[in-house]
């Protein structure tokens, strides 16, 4: 009886899943059909809306070239430099900002009037003090990424259980333990979970870099498809950002999982 | 060992006065427990005996060797430590951690049932043994004197029984001389020596009773005994309410 009615209740549940992926599958298939028929059939204008076989020709093309990966992993490679300076950074700049109470409060209404500036006012600065290359979109993926990485990372410090900081503090701990033994542990998921908010954060930055200045990467492939109205390439550029940008998220959830399993 | 408290605390936000002329004589071995009014300046009191706050006024006498060991309501046990080392961190921060006292610790951890949880995480323990996790490791740092501050309170009341039972025969074992804080009077009179009345804020010192019983025996036993309900109503009439 009852292995009956558990049966039935992970079968609906089996269902319900399948039912989800189905309905998933049919939304991006049916998107990708609707596009290339009406595109195929000039029902939209090919040139302007492109068409998912003519983005997927330029894609390959760029592999037959022997471009596609360069471009691809000039953008990994960047955003993967600009969030780990970021998570390094500002996890180092918050636990000043913790240990300094002081600082912290100096240093507050910059911070904030800093984060509601949009950062890409700030390119044209950048690319004249960092020159136009891989630097200036590194800084400019970092500027967007680490005031936020602060902000997180201090807020997790400054909410440690306060019980917690009592009891260090009746062993006679230092401030410097209690950072060691209680704040950095204690807010160690809220560090992890930083990274999964800096990768796509850096990733805005380093397309907007790319759009700004560079030769190679997504981001530059998309300008540069717009630029010469190419819009196959263009089409094709968001393809493939798309792509990696969701393989890379998918890695950090993963690195995240694996981080907090062995803590 | 003897303490003489006199106190007087200021509280600078304007100026809140919250301990006033406190003066108290603790006597080597004796449970006290301090009850009160809420918000009264109970854990104000405890704080400064602690050391973690400081005081504006009067004097704390004590040998200067003495050490004193904290435990709050929240059991306040580290989730990413295991229970060993949860109960080590005290030792650990003292920069005191030798084979000796790991022996030490380990063993409290046998005697009270503990053993096959040591290199077991807090989450998998249930209220009334995280307690005893958070007793052992106070009592890892062997203090001389123990601060408890509403230490049962977390816990339903089955488990606040049991759990006050065990710590009181930890306590009485290892013959230590106790400073508890509750709200609770019939945990009061059944655990302790001595109680303290403190008035509302700013707290004075009310009326200390002398805790006197035919049977005294474990606390669970006490609050059978004849004079509990006799102790209760007096305290209960002393305390003021404000509801």
């Amino acid at each position: 009886m009852y292995d009956r009615e558990h049966k039935e209740y992970l079968r609906k549940l089996r269902l319900n899943k399948f039912f989800v992926h189905m309905c998933q599958i049919i939304i991006i298939v049916s998107f990708i059909f609707i596009w290339e028929y009406l595109s195929s059939n000039n029902i939209i204008n090919s040139f302007i809306y492109s068409s998912p076989s003519k983005a997927f020709k330029t894609i390959y093309s760029l592999y037959q070239e022997g471009n596609l990966f360069n471009h691809i992993w000039v953008t990994v490679y960047e955003t993967f430099i600009s969030f780990s300076l970021a998570t390094i950074l500002g996890t180092i700049i918050a636990i000043i900002l913790w240990y300094s109470k002081f600082l912290f409060k100096v240093i507050d209404p910059y911070l904030t009037v800093i984060n509601s500036l949009p950062k890409v006012a700030l390119g044209p600065i950048i690319i004249i003090i960092f020159g136009a290359n891989i630097n200036s979109i590194i800084i400019m993926a970092l500027l967007i990424s680490l005031i936020v990485t602060i902000s997180n990372v201090y807020n997790g410090f400054i909410s440690t259980d306060k019980n917690k900081i009592k009891l260090l503090r009746s062993f006679n701990a230092s401030k410097w333990q209690i950072l060691i033994y209680l704040v950095i542990p204690g807010n160690y998921h809220v560090i992890v979970n930083s990274l999964k908010i800096n990768v796509s954060m850096s990733l805005i930055g380093v397309i907007m870099g790319e759009f700004l200045v560079s030769k190679e990467g997504i981001g530059y492939l998309i300008n540069y498809g717009s630029q010469v109205f190419n819009l196959n390439l263009v089409f094709g550029g968001i393809i493939i950002l798309l792509v990696v940008s969701y393989v890379m998220y998918v890695m950090v959830v993963y690195i995240e999982k694996v981080l907090i399993r062995n803590n | 060992m003897i303490d003489k408290l006199h106190k007087n605390y200021h509280n600078k936000e304007g100026v809140v006065v919250a301990l006033e002329d406190i003066t108290l004589n603790i006597k080597e071995g004796e449970y006290i427990a301090i009850v009160g009014p809420s918000g009264c300046g109970k854990s104000t009191l405890l704080n400064i005996i602690g050391g973690i706050d400081t005081k504006s006024g009067g004097e704390i006498k004590m040998n200067d060797d003495i050490k004193v060991g904290y435990m709050l309501q929240d059991d306040c046990l580290f989730p990413w430590l295991n229970i060993m080392d949860n109960c080590l961190l005290g030792l650990k921060i003292n920069g005191n951690l030798n084979d000796e006292n790991i022996k030490y610790v380990s063993e409290l951890l046998d005697t009270y049932g503990l053993s096959e949880f040591k290199y077991k995480y807090p989450s998998s323990l249930s209220g009334g043994m995280r307690q005893r996790v958070a007793l052992i490791r106070t009592l890892a740092l062997k203090p001389d004197i123990l601060l408890l501050d509403e230490p049962f309170s977390a816990l339903d009341y089955q488990t606040r029984l049991a759990v006050s039972d065990d710590v009181y025969n930890i306590i009485k074992d290892t013959g230590r001389t106790v400073i508890m804080i509750t709200h609770d009077i019939a945990e009061a009179i059944s655990m302790s020596d001595r109680i303290v009345v403190l008035t509302n804020r700013p707290a004075k010192v009310k009326k200390i009773y002398n805790i006197e019983m035919k049977d005294k025996g474990t606390p669970i036993n006490n609050r059978k005994c004849s004079e509990f309900s006799m102790y209760y109503d007096m305290i209960w009439k002393e305390i003021d309410h404000h509801v």
